[in-house]
């Protein structure tokens, strides 16, 4: 005999929403306002900034000095959950090094991610590459949400005209760091452009909004801010859309499937609660997936019904297909024209205050598309690391007497050293175009459950030929920088042997496209609302539905796709086709 | 909310950045009722086992008293007091690096196997273990160890560990606010971004970029 049982509740919702990230939160927060009962589920704990933040922390405060032991990004970063999480694996085949960041929390990923916040442009939604896949909305549909999300959450930038990296409704940008100057004086001489960071922080007051404070110029978004000067899907979204009175969230719930009726409608899901164990069953009129790419594509797989015996959505066979994370490579080096350089706070923001969008015509090269770079360096707040380079350092450029000396060392003169070399490091980091490829996929490993005896996703995917194309030029741009800049490169030098410093896929954790969007049912799962194709009232707000990511980072994209797919549902709703 | 506004409600007019409580909540937590299964009494943005691992690598002990001694008389020798601050054992470099190779196991063979050799070492050379050795004797050991570039073949081991020393010190160090105070970093604090000073634009030709 045994006591498990599964608890249903009498209650049905007008929508419940799996996941609280950007995708979830934006949903939850247009339909909560429309007055839309909603109810939220959220596979983490409860996490609001204003308490949770450790913003203004300093190392000390850490026993282990912001060490990465618990949290990926440090001690101090908001995130929980990882590249791993305890009793939750996933497995890979055929050699597949696929790196899959979780964050089961309130907020999702959106509580580390680099704030940097770009509008994907007109030819990535129908690019003329000969390779890439069209979207089944073109620039100027999305426009008009990428403009309200701008009003509504808020963003730093300024307006340059260039086609491919549209314009924003933008906050003024902070000033360039020195080292930021360096690298713009040196980028122009490499004939690579530069122009002010777009990232989602409160440089100034926004407009309308009394909830949320201006940013103080800390620089630590990624700890989460106590006054909601940037963007999280917590203090932007979830917790404004729980104080409508239409959004309950309840937290720890790990959904297992979206359940279904006889004849292949969503009527709610199943879920176990973390906290004691039990079963649940939620019962809702329309159902949104917004547990991540891979996690919604994962949910969908393990929903097999005798009306969806593939899984749900899954008509097509495409769900898991079309995996791509962005590309990533960089390199790091110090500028030895800043040691000795004068102390004073240039902390800044948590996002870039600058970075170089995609400068260049593919017709001259041999790789499509392109990717843009993000620059950091500076006098920045030490934490476990701290100096770790320095005995290195200190044996490539003359000591004070003039002489080079040996690297390494001890003592007075190595402390002397600390001094000399802190704020001259740089670093560069290109994010690309990777191809959107059907053979790149996650799907059901068939012998392996999680500790909830949820069934796993196994990876497989393979870079080709243009992304490693596309990290050698990022190389190759990174050392002419450097060397413009006459600043000394102390990063691996990467070449062909391990593909240009080409990260692993999921490393940049900016993972899409594994339920895509499309007009034809037979090569996509969801159309153009994001509405899944086999299931009227199903949806997928995260980066599941894009068909082919450009070089931006994926959040303001994702933003704005959940924002319209929640005004359809209104819409549809009225109409009462949902 | 204004900036002033907001760094008031943060309390930060005073600088008390230890004490910063829920900044923009004016009403007693709208949240609570709307959220189920959250433990709002759990310490502010920890995850339960964060705060056990903490309090049980804390009740642990690695290092024996001796190694103890040792890492406090290498550390002071890595980063000694001078005219600008005090060292490694003023800012309690020992109980950082107890704690760190407790809460990251990978440094804990490298580092008594490399405290051993060290004492080997001097065993060998001097009759006696590091910390009982002269302090001219013990320089002369770390000066084969401390430059990787150019040391001896046989002393590869003592570089590979002193290099590990050599991190977990400067972390310890300039973490604290010996160390910070040393270093020069001036943030941490809320302020207004305005641009490189202009002194400073000036003194690097960067005025027209």
């Amino acid at each position: 005999m045994s006591d498990l049982q599964i608890k249903k509740t009498a209650t049905t919702y007008d929508v419940v929403i799996v996941g609280s990230g950007a995708g979830g939160g934006m949903a939850g927060y247009v339909l909560a306002n429309a007055g839309i009962k909603v109810l939220m589920l959220e596979a983490g704990p409860f996490f609001d900034p204003a308490k949770d933040a450790k913003q203004l922390q300093w190392p000390w405060e850490s026993p282990r000095r912001g060490a990465s032991t618990t949290r990926p990004f440090g001690d101090f970063d908001a995130s929980y959950g990882g590249w791993e999480l305890e009793g939750e694996p996933y497995t890979t085949k055929d050699k597949t090094e696929f790196a899959w960041f979780r964050s089961r929390m309130l907020g999702g990923r959106t509580n580390h991610w680099g704030r940097i916040s770009l509008r994907m442009g007109p030819l990535d939604f129908k690019p003329k590459d000969g390779l890439t896949d069209d979207w089944p909305i073109t620039y100027d549909e999305l426009k008009p949400f990428y403009d309200k999300i701008d009003r509504l959450i808020g963003i730093y930038g300024t307006s340059e005209g260039i086609e491919s990296e549209p314009d924003g409704i933008f906050l003024p940008p902070p000033k360039p760091r020195l080292n930021e100057l360096f690298i713009k004086r040196a980028a122009a001489k490499a004939g690579v452009s530069v122009i002010a960071g777009r990232g989602s922080v409160l440089t100034e007051a926004l407009p309308g909004n009394k909830d949320r404070g201006a940013c103080f110029f800390c620089g630590q978004c990624g700890r989460g801010c106590k006054i909601y000067g940037d963007f999280s899907a917590s203090s932007c979204l979830v917790i404004p859309a729980i104080k409508t009175g239409n959004l309950k969230v309840i937290t720890n719930a790990m959904v297992r499937e979206v359940l279904t009726s006889n004849e292949g409608m969503a009527t709610g899901v199943s879920y176990v609660d973390k906290t004691d164990g039990q079963e649940y069953q939620i019962n809702a009129k329309t159902v949104i997936l917004g547990a991540s790419a891979c996690e919604s594509a994962r949910i969908l797989l393990n929903s097999k019904s005798k009306s969806h015996p593939g899984g749900l959505a899954n008509n097509s066979g495409l769900v898991g297909k079309y995996l791509h994370d962005s590309t990533g490579a960089s390199m790091g080096g110090f500028i030895p024209q800043l040691m000795d350089r004068k102390r004073y706070n240039e902390d800044g923001v948590g996002s870039v205050h600058i970075y170089s969008p995609w400068w260049l015509d593919n017709k001259n090269l041999d790789f499509p598309r392109g990717y843009h770079i993000e620059y950091g360096g500076g006098m920045h707040m030490p934490s476990y690391g701290f100096g770790g380079a320095v005995p290195t350092m200190n044996g490539l450029v003359p000591g004070r007497d003039g002489k080079m000396k040996d690297a390494g060392g001890f003592g007075a003169s190595l402390k002397d050293d600390y001094r000399r070399f802190y704020g001259t490091q740089v670093g560069m980091a290109g994010r690309g175009t990777a191809i959107a490829r059907k053979d790149n996929y996650c799907e059901i490993d068939p012998s392996v459950v999680d500790k909830y005896g949820i069934p796993v996703l196994r990876f497989h995917y393979k870079w080709s030929n243009e992304e490693v194309k596309q990290a050698k030029h990022m190389q190759e741009t990174f050392k002419s920088i450097m060397h413009e800049m006459g600043a000394v490169v102390t990063s691996k030098v990467h070449g062909p042997e391990n593909n240009y410093g080409l990260e692993a896929p999921g490393k940049i954790i900016h993972e899409v496209g594994t339920v895509r969007m499309g007009d034809n049912v037979k090569t996509s799962a969801l159309n153009k609302w994001c509405q899944a194709h086999d299931c009227k009232n199903l949806f997928v707000v995260d980066a599941a539905p894009f068909v082919q990511q450009g070089d931006k980072n994926a959040t303001w994209t994702i933003l704005a796709l959940s924002m319209r797919t929640a005004e359809y549902i209104i819409d549809q709703k009225k109409k009462q086709n949902i | 909310m204004n900036r002033r506004e907001s760094l008031k409600a943060i309390g930060l007019t005073t600088l008390s950045t230890g004490l910063l409580l829920g900044a923009c909540k004016t009403d007693t937590d709208p949240t609570a009722k709307a959220v189920d299964n959250t433990s709002l009494e759990s310490t502010p943005g920890l995850q339960e086992f964060e705060v056990d691992r903490v309090k049980k690598l804390n009740s642990e002990q690695f290092f024996t008293p001796h190694e103890l001694l040792t890492i406090t008389v290498l550390a002071d020798i890595i980063i000694p007091k001078d005219e600008v601050s005090g060292s490694a054992s003023d800012a309690k470099v020992t109980d950082f690096i107890e704690f760190i190779v407790k809460d990251i196991p990978e440094h804990q063979v490298p580092m008594r196997g490399g405290l051993k050799w060290l004492d080997l070492q001097c065993l060998n050379r001097f009759n006696n273990s590091f910390t009982a050795s002269t302090e001219a004797q013990q320089l002369q050991l770390v000066n084969e160890i401390a430059y990787p570039l150019k040391a001896k073949a046989e002393m590869q081991q003592g570089v590979v560990f002193f290099n590990r020393m050599r991190s977990l010190t400067a972390s310890g160090f300039y973490t604290t606010k010996i160390g910070i105070q040393d270093i020069g970093y001036k943030g941490n604090a809320p302020g207004k971004w305005e641009g490189v000073p202009a002194d400073v634009l000036a003194q690097y030709n960067l005025q027209n970029i």
